[in-house]
Order: C-alpha cells, then sequence, then structure tokens
C-alpha cells in the first residue's frame, strides 16, 4: 500500500499507525501523529487503520521561538 | 506577581529555545534570564530519528513550563491542527497561535489569526496570539476568547526594537487588565526595557539573546533589563518636558556682584 509519510512516498505493509510507526522505525513517547490532517492521539494508533493514498504526518518536539 | 491564564510567573521574561550554539548554551542561557516560559516548536521527525527526544528531555530537564508555538503556519487549518498535535505531545493547553500572512515580514495574517484563536479556545486552549500592534484586531481576539495578547512591536528577527511607541501605548491604555505581552522585534535590552517601561507585563524574545556574541550573558542581561523596565513603570516615569527644569533648588543662591 502506498502512503505520504512527512511528504515522502513509501510503499508499506502496516494496516495501523501503530503498525507503520513501527514499520518505519519511528520510537518514542514525543511523538505526535495526524492522519489526512486530523489529530490521531497516542493511545487511538492501533485502532487508526490505513487506506491507499492517505497522507500521515509524524512530529516531534523540535526548538521554536 | 505576572498572571498568564492563572498560572502566577515572577519572571516577565519568555525566551524562545532555537537559533542557539548548542543544546547546552541554550539551557545556560534560560537559565541565566530566569525564565519560566520557554517556547517551542513541532516538525517532520526523521525515521529512527531521536532529535526530537533528546530536545524535549533537555527542556524538561529546566524546570520552565513550555509554550508550543504554530510558527511557520499560513492557514488557520494547519495552525490549529498543529496547536492540536502539540497538545497531544506537550500536554498543555497553552499554544502560541501564529498564522503568517507574509513571507518577507513574517506579518501575522490577523484575519486567519482571528479565526483560528476561536477554534481553539471554544476546544479549551489558552491562547497567546502573536498579533500586530492593531487595536481593532486586539479586540477581535479578546472576542475569541484570548485572554492574553502578544504584539509584535518589530518583525521577527529584526532587532529593530520598537516601532510604533503610540500604538502599544494605545493598546496597553485600552485594556488595562489584559497581560500583554511583546513578541517580536526586541534587539537589545534598552528594547525590552522601554516596553516593560510602558506598561507591558512581559517581554518574549528569541533571536537576540541566541545570536548574541555570548548568549548566557545577554540572557542575564535581558533578565535585568525586564526587571528594571517594569519597576521603573511602578515606580511612575516622569514625563518629558518642554522646557528645562532646574534640580539644584534656586532659592538661597549667593549673590557675588
Amino acid at each position: 500500500m502506498k502512503l505520504t509519510v512527512n511528504g515522502q512516498s513509501h510503499e508499506v505493509a502496516a494496516g495501523t499507525l501503530a503498525a507503520l510507526l513501527v514499520e518505519l522505525d519511528f520510537q518514542g513517547g514525543w511523538l505526535a501523529t495526524a492522519l489526512n490532517g486530523d489529530v490521531v492521539p497516542a493511545g487511538e494508533r492501533d485502532r487508526c487503520s490505513l487506506a491507499e493514498g492517505d497522507r500521515i504526518e509524524i512530529l516531534s518536539p523540535m526548538k521554536g521561538g | 506577581m505576572l498572571e498568564l491564564y492563572g498560572q502566577e510567573l515572577s519572571s516577565r521574561l519568555l525566551l524562545g529555545t532555537a537559533l542557539y550554539p548548542s543544546p547546552a548554551i541554550m539551557a545556560e542561557a534560560i537559565k541565566a534570564s530566569g525564565a519560566e516560559i520557554v517556547t517551542v516548536s513541532l516538525r517532520r521527525e526523521t525515521s529512527g530519528g531521536k532529535a526530537g527526544g533528546q530536545f524535549w528531555s533537555l527542556v524538561q530537564s529546566l524546570d520552565v513550563r513550555v509554550l508550543p508555538n504554530t510558527a511557520g503556519c499560513h492557514s488557520v487549518s494547519e495552525a490549529v491542527t498543529t496547536a492540536r498535535m502539540a497538545r497531544e505531545v506537550f500536554g498543555t493547553d497553552w499554544i502560541k497561535l501564529e498564522v503568517i500572512g507574509n513571507h518577507d515580514t513574517l506579518q501575522p495574517d490577523v484575519f486567519g489569526l482571528v479565526e483560528a484563536a476561536r477554534i481553539l479556545a471554544s476546544e479549551g486552549f489558552e491562547v497567546f496570539p502573536y498579533t500586530t500592534d492593531d487595536l481593532v484586531v486586539a479586540e477581535r481576539l479578546l472576542d475569541a476568547g484570548c485572554r492574553v495578547l502578544m504584539p509584535w512591536c518589530a518583525p521577527i528577527g529584526s532587532a529593530r526594537g520598537p516601532q510604533n511607541a503610540d500604538a502599544l501605548r494605545s493598546l496597553r491604555g485600552h485594556f488595562p487588565g489584559i497581560p500583554l505581552i511583546v513578541d517580536a522585534g526586541i534587539g537589545r535590552p534598552s528594547h525590552a526595557a522601554a516596553v516593560m517601561e510602558l506598561g507591558y507585563d512581559a517581554v518574549l524574545l528569541n533571536t537576540a539573546v541566541a545570536k548574541a556574541g555570548d548568549p548566557v550573558a545577554m540572557a542575564a542581561a535581558f533578565g535585568k533589563a525586564v526587571e528594571a523596565g517594569r519597576e521603573a513603570y511602578c515606580a511612575g516615569l516622569l514625563e518629558p518636558r518642554d522646557m528645562a527644569v532646574p534640580s539644584t533648588p534656586v532659592i538661597g543662591m549667593a549673590a557675588f556682584s
């Protein structure tokens, strides 16, 4: 299945957002995720099913002004 | 004592966490400034990356409150989604709301700002809007649910200092009970002192400290300037006069001729 993760195209096997994080080696309790522009809380990632063409954002804390 | 959304703070300086020569210097600068609130942001994590986690651990070790921003967002939906993700990661309802309207000046899109502020306030966010010094926009932001206002005094990173003191004074006069924080444009401690002398409640800055020759020393200098400006405002400043007024008594002068 083809997805866009952080603006880049990925071919993945994962069927849920939680599985996607594992497959692409994103780890850490500090990550924030969104699916097609909607926030997915950490506790809901294993119930969040993915579909062809979905856009996923995976963000983490960064310095800022 | 400064109170922002029910939180009491003894420092009136808010500091950014970007642009420092190293994370260690950032941490030292924050300590030297006395700041109790620092701004942070969210960016795309790289696969297998740990950078975000390391930065977050360092910030958490500093015993400060974080104010996440929506820097770089140019639309209402981008800013709102970023704010929701920031709440998830940082565990705070506070959000420094930025909706940028112009690439060159980084001027806020005040129309989008009001719209985003209304949405976020309705979701329980405590919004710190980065805005211009426009009085009517400030009123709209308060109507939208903001209980703090953060007008710029000059463009972000410009180091130009207060460009329109009359507008800042007008905001202060119109909103006596609303915490006003100058955000953006401060270049040197005298600028910070100047806006504090106008009665502003606090100052938020980043570049002027982070890009100083010695960021730690400059952080301390800003801490003192903000305190001095506040004390001066509270003490009651002498207004400028058109004519000279002697300070030494004129009565009792000797007559030599």
